[in-house]
């Protein structure tokens, strides 16, 4: 017990001696989930709050095109321009001017309405509500193409949003023109209200929880978690170098011929590196608690969940350390295990779902986030703050978090003696 | 003290043997040199007897303890100074000397005592709580010397000790190895320094290409090469004059 602790006290020493590297260790995780809260928080808020700048054409000079414009207007998230040439619209949206241009064919509202009276006609010749009728003659009528231009800069998930916004708003408007060719055909008063034309089936957003509490995810409860997790795990890139530099400056070799074993050694570098997992954590969750609602950003909900949340950070810290000791133990120098640590916590984050969620991904990469214990980690964060879960629910993943560490660091001891082995 | 037995040690992927069949006796109490030229299979010998190398085959005991069935009793009975520093720059000496001294299970209160009483007869003892990466040459050297002799070894393995250090560090750390080897501490060490070997060592031996070439007392064997003046004549007259440049 006496060489652990002294290996820790080492390590404690080594750590504390080198102020830039420990400040580059606390403080860069918190500069890092401080910029992607607000940057996500601010794109959210830009959908919300700020308008976009569109471009509308109105070839139509109809009733459904000053449709298109009021609900447009009224969505609040839109900032509107009407012009009348297509090709400087189009140069507008090359040189990113503008996001969007909507561009209305001619003759749209005209041609709606007749296909819709002519249908409308046709129906109702069908069960003989119209007396005295010739012979319906349908008129031969195109499709009308509404045109999007997109800035080609914008993101796929944006441009999926704002047509699909667009086709609900044009489906209405065509509703509600068979709504109004029926109404027409049936009754000459138009004050009188033969159909309801407000939506029969709405939607309500619910959001399950365990406790008693009612669960309002917010930027804050979501990237805490993920990027949290994410520093974490950076700390093998530290841990890594120091492993290396033991080897490079003698040290390793002097305490192989002292009597303490490999794994005494890697035991004194966990309780530090872990330590210092839970004080980057700690310091994280101060942040997210005081400092982000001076930022203007939401603030991180913990009441009732401190135990649980330090546990998961402790057994992802363990993950993390493992994965540091292991590397720092194959490899030869710094070139190898900066570059490599660095782009493999980039590759676990990927896969772990801390940008894109797990079920968003093609089937082959959700089967490979399994074994991503930056996913276990995630999912075990998502559990307490977003899910309100207990100690049991959390037990699969945890468990997991502690095998991995076990296994990473056995196959770095077994790789140490084997190698160094007399 | 110790017995070695056809000791060899080839390197992956090397053509030759480092070490070849070397058989050798130190008694308890020598001091005993191992010279010869770069490359001559010194360090890998002294890395053998000091746990760091695994034999291709052969063997040896230290103190009657077969190296491959008494790991832990033999790293307990010896001492290691290697020629790198082999310290923490950014600990000072007496954390640095806390440190490896613990990993012997020396209580906390004696350690400090052997600790400071290596740093005075040494003298670094108004040193004690600067860090290494500030020291010179001679006094890293120094306390790389005191790391590996703080559990007080029965054996005491050196390479190459006063290498690069002033004539002033060198004496000091000559005469503590001489005290040391009064209180019962058998020494072996590596050296290019033949001037000093002959004047330090009970026993020397000529090491090349693996192989003892001359082994003996320095002064019987001077007497017993009728054209040697010193120890460094029979050393070229047994290795040659030829450049021994190797990568």
């Amino acid at each position: 017990m006496r060489k652990l602790w002294a290996s820790a006290y080492k390590e404690y020493l080594l750590l504390t001696r080198d102020l830039g590297g420990l400040a580059v260790l606390f403080l860069m995780p918190l500069l890092l989930v401080i910029t992607i809260t607000l940057v996500q928080d601010g794109t959210f808020k830009t959908i919300k709050q700020n308008k976009i700048p569109i471009i509308l054409v109105d070839n139509d000079k109809g009733e459904v095109a000053q449709n298109i414009l009021k609900n447009l207007k009224s969505s609040d998230m839109f900032e509107l321009t009407e012009q009348s040439s297509e090709k400087l619209v189009q140069e507008l949206i090359q040189n990113g001017k503008y996001q969007l241009a909507i561009v209305i064919p001619e003759n749209l509202s005209k041609d709606l309405n007749q296909k819709v009276s002519e249908n409308v006609d046709g129906i109702l010749a069908q069960f003989g509500a119209i007396e005295d009728s010739l012979p319906q003659k349908t008129t031969r009528l195109d499709s009308k193409v509404v045109k999007l231009y997109f800035d080609p800069a914008t993101q796929f998930s944006f441009r999926n949003s704002i047509k699909s916004g667009i086709d609900q708003m044009v489906s209405k408007i065509e509703t509600q023109s068979i709504y109004k060719a029926f109404q027409a055909q049936i009754t000459d008063d138009p004050s009188e209200k033969i159909f309801d034309t407000e939506s029969f089936i709405t939607f309500k957003e619910i959001i399950p929880n365990a406790g008693e509490k009612a669960l309002i995810p917010n930027s804050t409860q979501h990237n805490i978690p993920a990027w949290t997790l994410f520093a974490i795990f950076f700390i093998i890139l530290p841990l890594s170098i120091n492993i290396v530099n033991e080897k490079n400056q003698g040290t390793f070799v002097r305490l192989r011929t002292h009597p303490v074993s490999y794994a005494i050694v890697l035991g004194g570098k966990t309780i530090v590196f872990l330590l210092v997992s839970l004080i980057q954590f700690a310091l994280m969750l101060l942040v997210g608690i005081y400092l982000f609602p001076i930022l203007q950003l939401p603030q991180l909900e913990v009441a009732g969940k401190l135990p649980l949340l330090f546990m998961v950070a402790f057994f992802a810290g363990l993950a993390a350390v493992g994965l540091g000791l292991l590397l720092g133990t194959i490899a030869k120098s710094q070139e190898q295990s900066a570059p490599f640590g660095a782009t493999f916590v980039v590759i676990l984050a990927a896969i772990g779902g801390v940008w894109v969620p797990v079920f968003a991904m093609p089937k082959f990469m959700q089967a490979l986030s399994n074994i991503s214990p930056m996913n276990w980690g995630l999912s075990a964060f998502y559990d307490v703050f977003l899910r309100n879960v207990g100690f049991q629910e959390l037990l699969p993943e945890i468990t997991l978090l502690l095998l991995f560490f076990v296994a990473t660091t056995g196959i770095a001891i077994v790789y140490y003696n084997r190698k160094n082995g007399v | 003290m110790i017995q070695i037995k056809q000791l060899s040690k080839k390197y992956k992927g090397a053509e030759n043997f480092s070490v070849s069949n070397l058989d050798l006796t130190i008694n308890e109490g020598d001091i005993f040199g191992l010279l010869g030229p770069n490359g001559a299979g010194k360090t890998t010998l002294i890395s053998m007897l000091s746990s760091l190398l695994k034999p291709t085959f052969g063997s040896f005991t230290i103190g009657g303890l077969n190296y491959q069935d008494h790991q832990k009793e033999l790293k307990q009975l010896i001492g290691t100074v290697p020629q790198e520093y082999a310290l923490y720059p950014t600990l000072t000496a007496l954390e640095n000397l806390m440190y490896f001294g613990s990993m012997y299970n020396i209580r906390k209160s004696d350690l400090k005592n052997i600790i400071h009483g290596h740093l005075e007869t040494l003298g670094l003892s108004e040193f004690a709580n600067k860090k290494i990466k500030t020291f010179s040459g001679g006094m890293k050297r120094r306390i790389n010397l005191i790391a590996g002799i703080l559990h007080s070894p029965k054996v005491l393995f050196l390479d190459e000790p006063t290498v690069g250090v002033d004539v002033q560090s060198r004496n000091v750390i000559i005469e503590h190895l001489k005290q040391l080897n009064a209180q019962g501490t058998t020494i072996i060490y590596t050296s290019h320094h033949l001037n000093e070997a002959e004047e330090f060592c009970t026993r020397v031996a000529i090491i090349d290409h693996g192989a003892i070439v001359c082994e003996g007392e320095p002064k019987k064997l001077i007497t017993a090469h009728h054209n040697a003046g010193n120890l460094e004549d029979i050393f070229l007259e047994k290795t040659g004059k030829a450049l021994r440049d190797y990568a």
